[in-house]
């Protein structure tokens, strides 16, 4: 794989990683008995490995093929291989915060094992560790193919993966010391939020400059929710990670923002990191990977264009919706919840565009279990846009807030429609980026989605019902006129529902597994095919990158 | 009736009509659509956010509002650390029932100092805005050495480590520094004693405790928290911040009419 590089690009490459060695070393030596040690010696590793896999190779010949004969897909390969990596872990650790809710001495005594330190593990294992892998992956292989144009260099692309999953690395075992800023899909401290805007600038320019490359005068749909993804996220990044370090030697710091208008900004980042991170990237797939499939092309250009726009403008109002009956000001919950409500419209104009492209081809979503996880996808996209639009009602959340309907809203987000998109695209993906003709077990891709399906709707039927059982039980009142429950009495009617809920988890969980397995081995065992259509060409010449309309 | 229907919906079809081939003009320049995409997303979180910073009356006027002492602060982070925040909000709502179930309704002025804000998103342990001196000490310790001994339907961890960690007082001046530099008007004075006052927090009756009373008021609980004089733990800050929890000011009482017990 590394032969690949060019002999400067090597050099470019262990410059880069020899650096990460010395920040390593002064991080440990600097941050010693602080938990920034610690992170310290994790970056000296994983850079120091990376320095010697380069350097190992550095004497090898110079690649001998035209470069600009074919695209660049070995960082693509090394991408979905680590997002199933993190789809198993981070879900493996949800089934365990969730398996601790249900029999809570799961935890053992140990300090890191307790809920709210893997907690943070499971969120940001599933949503950066597969969900962020996933959409670097695939973003480097459909921007190619969309711009029929091969990235402009070679080491860029390795330095936006695997940088960024040295800032997944740092999270994730951060947590695990109780390193945390508290903000909810933003917990990581300074040190690793800097890093991240280093590598977030490094794929915009990569992005742009692949762009810049391309034989095709339009920019095709995908793309444009991958940039929106890319952007927005840089700049929700960077205002909700304002903060003071307590000490240029540790991992403390304390956010910028405090009180009414720290929590607006967090809940601004939060809402946006599904807006921007779990929904436009993932539609961006979608719009590459469902007509693909399908062989159809994208019902109405005009609904994607309504769409996303609708998106880009409409979502980032919509994040005050989580601070209802609370002491923000009113006007800004009213703001949030009319413009939940509007983001309906370009929600559904995307999950409508998505399934009248399959329109005449449900012969295919019947037989083909990889067509099937993108419609169910888009399906689950649907209901659970609905859902949101519906609970951002005040009347509504304040029922459904603070308790577990929340919980299962997010999941059927995340499950149905994030996951499931995922799952179909990498099934999609790793046969033409592996150049074999299909999966090594197409019925393991049937065993896969249906465990998903099952363990999702398991999942959030659990959380309906434990949500609003706990909401109403909250709020009823005895004849008399005093509260009816006490709190540890909703507690008790949970927990059947948070046993049913680990039990879906745990389904979904051997559904990711079964899909790791079935990429494995179509890596391994599939006999080589070369396709017939691969590699960057003019546009004039050759039939389009994706099914066009007629 | 469809020629109204039509007219109505005139002006809507001909901004659609605009803005695709506003849009198929500039899906051929990445930079244009780079544009395009900030300034949509932008404008949103501009007219919600920096409104807050301005308008006056977003949070209340609370003249007897006290800061943390260097020890909640240190239990605050314990908190932060834990993850605490996961399963109990911050936030008790205007609705009747959580009134009447956690107090009077939070404001916004409470959380005046909180880097960051713990109001929370989720309820799996029932809301702690106004947890403090609804148990004594002792109950708290023990709850948190293993919450199940005396809520047996708990679902809540076990922190009995908390017991033996010593407490790092030494990083607490840069704290507080820090939290000014934010903020949040912590003296000179009270940086540069952050460390003594911490421990004298929980030192009744020496030098130290003195100087607790004199920079942070003599309102200041001053008391060994875990029952263990001799000795600074993070059981004792995590108590200390959890019995300021709601005390910061009596605004909420004072302004809000309570519902008749």
């Amino acid at each position: 794989m590394m032969s690949n590089l060019t002999g400067a690009e090597r050099g470019t490459a262990m410059i880069i990683t020899g650096a990460g060695v010395l920040v390593g070393l002064a991080m440990a030596a600097v941050g010693h008995g602080d938990p920034m040690g610690t992170h310290g010696w994790i970056v000296l590793a994983f850079s120091a490995l990376l320095f010697f896999f380069v350097g190992d190779k550095v004497y090898d010949p110079e690649p001998a093929e035209d470069r600009a004969a074919s695209y660049y897909d070995d960082p693509t390969k090394v991408g979905i291989v680590i997002a199933l990596a993190w789809a198993v872990v981070g879900m493996g650790m949800g089934v365990w915060v969730a398996s601790q809710l249900a029999w809570p001495d799961l935890r053992f005594d140990a300090a890191w094992s307790s809920f709210g330190r893997i907690r943070p593990v499971h969120t940001s294992g599933v949503i950066f560790g597969f969900g962020g892998n996933a959409l670097i992956a695939t973003s480097f292989h459909i921007m190619q193919r969309t711009s029929r144009a091969r990235m402009p260099d070679q080491v860029t692309p390795w330095f936006v993966l695997l940088g960024f999953n040295l800032f997944c690395i740092v999270a994730a075992s951060g947590y695990l010391m109780g390193v945390t800023q508290s903000k909810e899909y933003a917990e990581p401290e300074w040190y690793a939020d800097l890093w991240l805007v280093v590598v977030w600038v490094a794929y915009f320019v990569l992005y742009i400059r692949t762009l810049a490359r391309r034989n095709e005068p339009h920019i095709y749909v995908a793309n444009w929710y991958y940039l929106a993804f890319i952007l927005v996220v840089a700049v929700l990044h960077i205002v909700n990670n304002l903060a003071v370090p307590a000490s240029l030697t540790g991992a403390k710091s304390y956010s910028a923002f405090a009180g009414v208008q720290d929590a607006m900004t967090q809940w601004w980042y939060g809402h946006n990191a599904v807006a921007f991170f779990l929904t436009s990237g993932f539609l961006g797939m979608l719009y590459y990977f469902l007509p693909k499939r399908a062989k159809r092309p994208i019902y109405s250009y005009r609904l994607s264009i309504l769409s996303f726009w609708g998106i880009v403008f409409f979502y980032i109002w919509a994040g005050s919706h989580h601070l209802h009956y609370t002491a923000l000001p009113h006007w800004v919950q009213t703001l949030g919840m009319t413009f939940s409500v509007m983001l309906l419209v370009p929600s559904w104009a995307s999950a409508g565009n998505a399934l009248m492209t399959l329109n005449g081809a449900w012969h295919k979503v019947r037989d083909d279990a990889t067509l099937r996880f993108m419609m169910v996808a888009a399906v689950f996209y649907g209901l659970s846009t609905f859902e949101g639009s519906f609970m951002a009602i005040r009347p509504v959340n304040g029922l459904s807030h603070y308790t577990d309907w929340t919980v299962g809203h997010v999941h059927a987000g995340a499950m149905g429609w994030v996951a499931l998109i995922s799952f179909g695209s990498i099934y999609a993906l790793a046969p033409v980026l592996w150049r074999r003709e299909t999966m090594y077990s197409w019925k393991a891709v049937e065993w896969h989605f249906w465990l998903a399906l099952a363990g999702t709707v398991i999942y959030v039927f659990a959380m309906w019902n434990s949500g609003i059982t706990q909401g109403l039980m909250w709020r009823t009142y005895t004849e008399s006129g005093t509260l009816a429950y006490s709190f540890t009495d909703t507690l008790v009617a949970m927990h059947p529902y948070y046993i049913a809920r680990a039990f879906g988890g745990l389904l979904f969980l051997i559904g990711a597994c079964i899909g790791a397995w079935n990429v494995a081995m179509t890596i391994r065992r599939m006999p080589s095919e070369t396709p017939e259509l691969d590699y960057p060409t003019s546009s004039e010449s050759r039939e389009p990158a994706v099914p066009a309309a007629e | 009736m469809m020629k109204f229907i039509r007219t109505l919906l005139k002006p809507f079809a001909a901004f659609f009509e605009g803005h695709a081939k506003a849009h198929y003009r500039l899906e051929r320049h990445s930079m244009g659509l780079t544009v395009g995409i900030i300034i949509a997303a932008g404008v949103g979180g501009f007219i919600e956010i920096a409104p807050l910073f301005t308008i006056d009356d977003t949070v209340e006027d609370a003249p007897d509002m006290r800061l943390y002492t260097p020890l909640e602060q240190a239990g605050r982070d314990i908190y932060i650390r834990e993850g605490c925040y996961l399963c109990h909000s911050q936030m008790i709502r205007t609705l009747r029932d959580e009134v009447e179930r956690y107090g009077p309704y939070s404001l916004a002025v409470e959380s005046q100092y909180d880097h960051p804000m713990l109001w929370g998103s989720k309820r799996t342990g029932p809301d702690l805005a106004r947890l403090g001196n609804k148990y004594s000490d002792d109950w708290h310790v023990r709850h948190l050495v293993n919450p199940r001994d005396l809520v047996p339907e708990s679902v809540m961890p076990q922190y009995a480590f908390l017991l033996d960690e010593g407490l790092d007082t030494e990083s607490l001046p840069d704290r507080l520094a820090a939290l000014r530099a934010v903020g949040v008007p912590y003296t000179n004075e009270m940086i540069a004693e952050a460390d003594s006052d911490a421990m004298g927090q929980a030192m009744p009756d020496t030098e130290r405790s003195d100087g607790v009373f004199e920079r942070y008021g003599d309102d200041t609980a001053v008391r060994s928290f875990d029952s263990r004089p001799g000795r600074l733990t993070e059981m004792d800050a995590l108590v200390a911040y959890l019995q300021i929890l709601g005390r910061l000011t009596d605004l909420p009482e004072q302004t809000q009419i309570l519902p008749e017990e």
